[in-house]
């Protein structure tokens, strides 16, 4: 293997390219102001090609963590620049240089200047600043995932809330007074509840590095930072928390995470953020950024608190049972678009939770994969959704109606993006969801029963909702629509054939998470749980099958 | 008269050896010139610069008195630098002039971090692009008042605009600020300590008087600060004298041997109070009210809003830059060379003011509308974050507070310095709300803002942030974990103002009748670069720097 420093330029070449469209002459017609948005894509579609060198290079059955990369950065405090990554962070690696090309792709005429602007900065720099701050959030979110020392993932946890704030309340359906309003009222509540979490963990991480140094764990007197060498100490029994240390600090960590998830009570700043955003920057928030909440769980509450996961698994349970009913409920009877799909969001991250905290294997593998199959899924349907507000410039259900006879491709569109959202089997959703509900329910069984009046809510808001828009009357403002156009079409499609590949043969994903899950469950030293009525050996065949969840 | 007794004798005549009165030979005092070099560097600048203003003709006093300054504090930088680059900052380092100044690691750091910050104010001092000159001659004026003895609104103000006059002794008077700055860190005991306030709190008082807008209130600033700073150097003075009751000796490393009982005081005029512990703990209470007070910690900090908003910016600036560091400093080796044996007495104290002070400064400052009182508050709420690392009372926290200080002094300089550049026709518009949409319409200085606002608010990849994890590790190793929980959550508070501003500059529409921003000229143009870039490096490449404070902080006793 080669000394290439993959996962840095990975991370670098965004960062790289935010700086480089930052600082790309202002466009004074629209080709020029093309050429600048071609730039930024490119270097996005750089980024995919890398990170599917990163999942093909992967080998499932190799070393906990590949492609390890460490240097000293600030030693004084045990810190260093250390990456390396399992099967669950090459997954999502790719979920994300997966979704920012199409991001990009779809809002291509989101942040062009506007009319009648008040400064130079809206006039020329503006597309560019978008453009720049959708790399800088990518370069960030890969940072973060490939990050094995907890002090480096905090600062890029942390970090990437600025561009997010503005690319929130910067960029958005353009206009002055009320929206703006609207618009700078959900940008501060995203950064000041997610800065609130963030700062306490920040006293949760200096009490692990307090407690290591403590107990001479890093090197030269210092604590140490470095996630396997804590882990490894851990298991041995170098490391030992007291049950109220490690219950304190897991909730310093869990209460972050459960913000940036987010994690019903915690969640209120979700449809604020996602409604008031573009399409484009909602599916940035809710499948990309907010991944690196429910992926930080799986890292870093599991393998540094084992003993208190294991404490507050069911009442963390409980909640994320609390949150799918309630998003569900809620997205029931929303009015208006994206934020609709914002509590839908919010019900698929309480069984992301709930998969996650159910601690076995087909769980946490159903969960891993849930947050892929949910970033597609929602990708497609909100960025199919901006499509169809772009045309009548309004989030309101109400003001669509029959768009099917117009712009049936559209409509169809929507509605596979809607049926992923349902979890329909055949598409890619399907497998997760299931995964995920049989795990839970080996496991607790009441929860996993109740756990599933999601599906058939999750049904009524995503049915309701295309039957209101799309069949009926036409609408007088809606028979001008047009179909979708090459740009929108290229955005799709993809999305599409990636749901339906991954519903029918998930096995790829699968392979490269499973080892990850099982290393996951020996740290918080769990296995599954017998079955209560096991197959006797002697008649059939199979007893354990192979799911492709992947069996214990 | 031959046999008159020799006691009494001329002063011609000498004393009779055979007599039993004790006469005491007088030793002269071993004075080490190479060690106080950086402090008489500046005070040769600062005598220079005086004499320049008595001498030089008026035209030629700016340049002259510029370039005095600069080249003495480069010249003291220099000669730290070779202090420390001998061996004073470890192995050699010394209490001089024969215990009353201290040469060691934290001193020679703070008076490098004083140096530095000095040459960035001088240099804002310095400014004259930015006010638009209303003399005859349309000249260029900087941002002090052209007389300040004359009446504000009287007939001799206007002439004295008219001629174009210019305080220029701002110059001598900062020298002087520096050198008392440069003392009060490094003193070694407590009467240099004092003399070392007092030199530089008075030519501070005076700075604050001479803004050229808004005169009055920059003279009110001026006299509630000499009032209350006057009461706080007699709190002060008070309990100087306690502690002599106590110990014996004002040095500190005298009182420290006496509270560990290592040492008895001997003074027999003293034998009634010596070994009192009523008059130790009294005399350092007062002691402490009077640095608490310089440095800004509630509820000694009434004076801050006021002064910093009233005091013409260049000036704020440095003194929020400069004082702190050198107060901080004074108060690090009193607690830590004079009292390490009284830690249990005065922690829980230092707690509760920690803890007022960061919870007071980050609330109150959620309501302010002007932005010199908010930057004001902000930093006693950054005073109330040193103040853990101070009460950490281990090597982590030494080393801690030294790098907070010098990565927030220059944070601080470069906002006060963006802050003079935003200006309407009434000088500077320091009401938030005219701030509104200043991103859009200048976009440059708004994102230099918002850098320096993020590493207030302590935001990673700042060196805001590098200083607080610091503080805040010291604090939590040492066990004072419900100061890092009220540390965090006053932070998470002060994000909500320093937000509110960053959406205030980007988010709004600005004002029609809105206040431009000023291009600096290379004097302020370079304090705002150099804040940008020490926030940017220390905020993702501290070790260097965490090193050295961490190598700088033994101190000698």
């Amino acid at each position: 293997m080669s000394s290439f420093p993959l996962l840095t330029v990975t991370a670098a070449l965004p960062a790289v390219g935010a700086v480089l469209t930052a600082a790309l002459p202002a466009a004074t017609n629209p080709r020029r102001r093309d050429l600048n948005k071609i730039i930024p894509l490119a270097l996005s579609l750089a980024t995919l090609a890398l990170s599917i060198v990163i999942a093909v290079r992967f080998t499932p059955g190799g070393a906990h963590y590949q492609f390890t990369e460490s240097h000293p950065w600030i030693a004084d405090f045990g810190i260093g620049y250390s990456l390396g990554v399992d099967g669950i962070a090459v997954v999502l690696i790719l979920l994300t240089a997966v979704l920012v090309p199409f991001v990009m792709l779809a809002s291509w005429h989101d942040a062009d200047p506007v009319a009648n602007d008040a400064g130079t900065f809206e006039r020329s720099r503006r597309t560019q600043g978008f453009f720049a701050l959708i790399l800088a959030v990518e370069a960030m979110v890969v940072l973060s995932f490939e990050s094995t020392d907890v002090f480096l993932f905090y600062v890029f946890f942390e970090a990437m809330l600025i561009p997010m704030y503005f690319l929130i309340g910067g960029f958005g359906d353009r206009t002055q007074g009320e929206d703006a309003k609207q618009r700078s009222y959900a940008a501060v509540k995203f950064l000041l509840y997610n800065l609130l979490g963030g700062l306490i963990m920040l006293a949760a991480v200096i009490g692990l590095y307090v407690i290591t140094a403590q107990q001479g764990i890093g090197t030269g007197g210092h604590g140490t930072f470095d996630l396997p060498t804590i882990t490894r100490a851990l298991a041995s029994g170098k490391l030992h928390f007291s049950p109220v240390a490690e219950n304190a600090l897991f909730l310093g960590f869990m209460f972050a995470f459960a913000v940036k998830a987010p994690l019903w009570p915690l969640h209120t700043w979700l449809p604020n953020a996602m409604g008031e955003a573009t399409p484009g920057v909602a599916v940035l928030i809710t499948a990309v950024v907010d991944k690196v909440g429910t992926f930080a769980m799986l890292r870093y509450c599991l393998y540094l608190f084992p003993n208190a996961s294991r404490t507050f698994a069911p009442a963390i349970l409980v909640l994320a049972l609390i949150g799918i009913i309630y998003g569900a409920l809620l997205a029931v009877g929303q009015k208006d678009i994206k934020r609709l799909i914002a509590f839908a969001s919010i019900s698929h991250f309480g069984f992301i939770i709930m998969g996650i905290f159910a601690m076995t294997s087909q769980a946490q593998a159903g969960a891993t994969l849930y947050m892929v199959n949910h970033g597609i899924s929602t990708a497609l349907l909100l960025l199919v959704a901006g499509f169809l507000m772009s045309r009548r410039g309004s989030r309101l259900i109400g003001d669509y109606g029959g768009v099917q006879k117009v712009a049936p491709i559209l409509a169809g569109t929507f509605l596979i993006g809607g049926l992923a959202t349902l979890s329909l089997p055949g598409l890619a959703p399907f497998v997760s969801e299931f995964l995920v509900l049989v795990g839970t329910f080996t496991r607790y069984p009441v929860i996993g029963i109740i756990a599933t009046i999601g599906i058939v809510l999750a049904a009524l808001y995503v049915l309701v909702l295309y039957q209101r828009t799309m069949t009926g009357p036409v609408k007088a403002a809606v028979s001008g629509f047009r179909d979708l156009r090459a740009r929108e079409l290229v955005v799709v499609t993809p999305l599409i054939a990636l749901l339906l590949v991954l519903g029918v043969y998930p096995k790829p994903l699968t392979d490269l998470v499973n080892p990850a899950v099982n290393a996951t469950l020996s740290a918080v030293q769990r296995t599954d749980p017998a079955p209560a009525h096991p197959v006797t050996a002697t008649g059939t065949t199979g007893t354990t099958t192979t799911t492709t969840g992947g069996g214990q | 008269m031959s046999s008159a007794p020799s006691a009494v004798h001329s002063l011609w005549t000498l004393a009779d050896q055979s007599t039993s009165s004790t006469i005491g030979t007088f030793t002269q005092p071993h004075v080490q010139y190479a060690q106080l070099s950086p402090m008489l560097i500046v005070t040769g600048a600062a005598v220079l610069g005086i004499l320049a203003e008595a001498f030089v003709p008026r035209k030629g006093r700016y340049w002259t008195q510029i370039g005095i300054a600069l080249t003495g504090l480069v010249a003291a930088f220099v000669a730290i630098v070779l202090l420390a680059a001998d061996g004073y900052a470890g192995a050699k380092a010394d209490l001089a002039v024969q215990g009353a100044v201290a040469v060691d690691g934290p001193a020679l750091f703070l008076q490098g971090t004083i140096l530095l910050i000095s040459i960035v104010a001088v240099l804002g001092f310095a400014e004259r692009r930015l006010e638009t000159g209303t003399a005859a001659n349309g000249a260029p004026v900087d941002a002090f008042t052209p007389q300040a003895a004359a009446v504000p609104g009287s007939d001799a103000e206007k002439s004295a605009v008219r001629s174009g006059f210019a305080t220029t002794e701002v110059y001598p008077l900062t020298m002087f600020a520096v050198v008392g700055m440069l003392l009060f860190p490094a003193a070694g005991d407590l009467l240099t300590m004092f003399i070392a306030l007092e030199v530089f709190s008075l030519p501070l008082y005076l700075l604050c008087a001479l803004a050229r807008r808004r005169r009055l209130l920059s003279q009110e600033a001026a006299v509630k600060y000499f009032l209350l700073g006057a009461f706080s150097s007699a709190f002060f003075l008070f309990g100087l004298a306690l502690l002599y009751g106590y110990a014996g000796t004002v040095s500190l490393s005298g009182i420290a041997a006496v509270v560990s009982g290592t040492e008895s005081p001997v003074t027999p005029a003293l034998a009634n109070t010596t070994g009192n512990d009523a008059l130790l703990l009294i005399g350092m209470a007062m002691i402490g009210v009077g640095l608490l007070f310089k440095v800004g910690a509630v509820p000694f900090h009434s004076w801050t809003p006021d002064v910093y908003q009233g005091a013409p910016t260049p000036v704020t600036g440095f003194m929020a830059a400069a004082t702190k560091v050198a107060a901080f400093g004074a108060l690090l080796r009193l607690l830590y060379v004079a009292f390490p044996g009284l830690t249990w007495d005065f922690r829980p104290v230092m707690w509760g003011v920690a803890i007022l002070t960061m919870v007071v400064g980050s609330i109150i400052a959620v309501t302010q509308t002007d932005v010199k009182r908010l930057l004001a508050y902000s930093s006693i709420a950054h005073a109330g974050f040193i103040l853990t690392g101070v009460i950490a009372m281990n090597k982590a926290g030494i080393s801690a507070v030294l790098f907070y200080l010098g990565a927030y002094s220059f944070v601080t300089l470069g906002a006060f310095a963006v802050v003079t550049l935003v200006r309407d026709a009434g000088g500077e518009a320091t009401h938030l709300s005219r701030w509104a949409g200043l991103g859009r319409r200048s976009p440059l200085v708004a994102a230099v803002f918002a850098l320096f606002l993020l590493a207030f608010a302590g935001i990673p990849l700042t060196s805001g942030f590098a200083g607080k994890f610091a503080v805040f590790q010291a604090a939590a190793a040492s066990g004072a974990t419900p100061l890092v929980i009220v540390g965090v959550l006053s932070s998470a508070v002060a994000a909500f103002f320093y937000i509110r501003v960053i959406v205030l500059m980007f988010f709004s529409d600005p004002r029609p009748d809105g206040p431009s921003v000023a291009v600096p000229s290379v004097f302020t143009g370079t304090a705002i670069a150099l804040g940008v870039a020490v926030t940017l490096v220390l905020g993702i490449l501290p070790q260097y720097f965490l090193h050295l404070a961490g190598q700088a902080s033994v101190f000698i006793h």
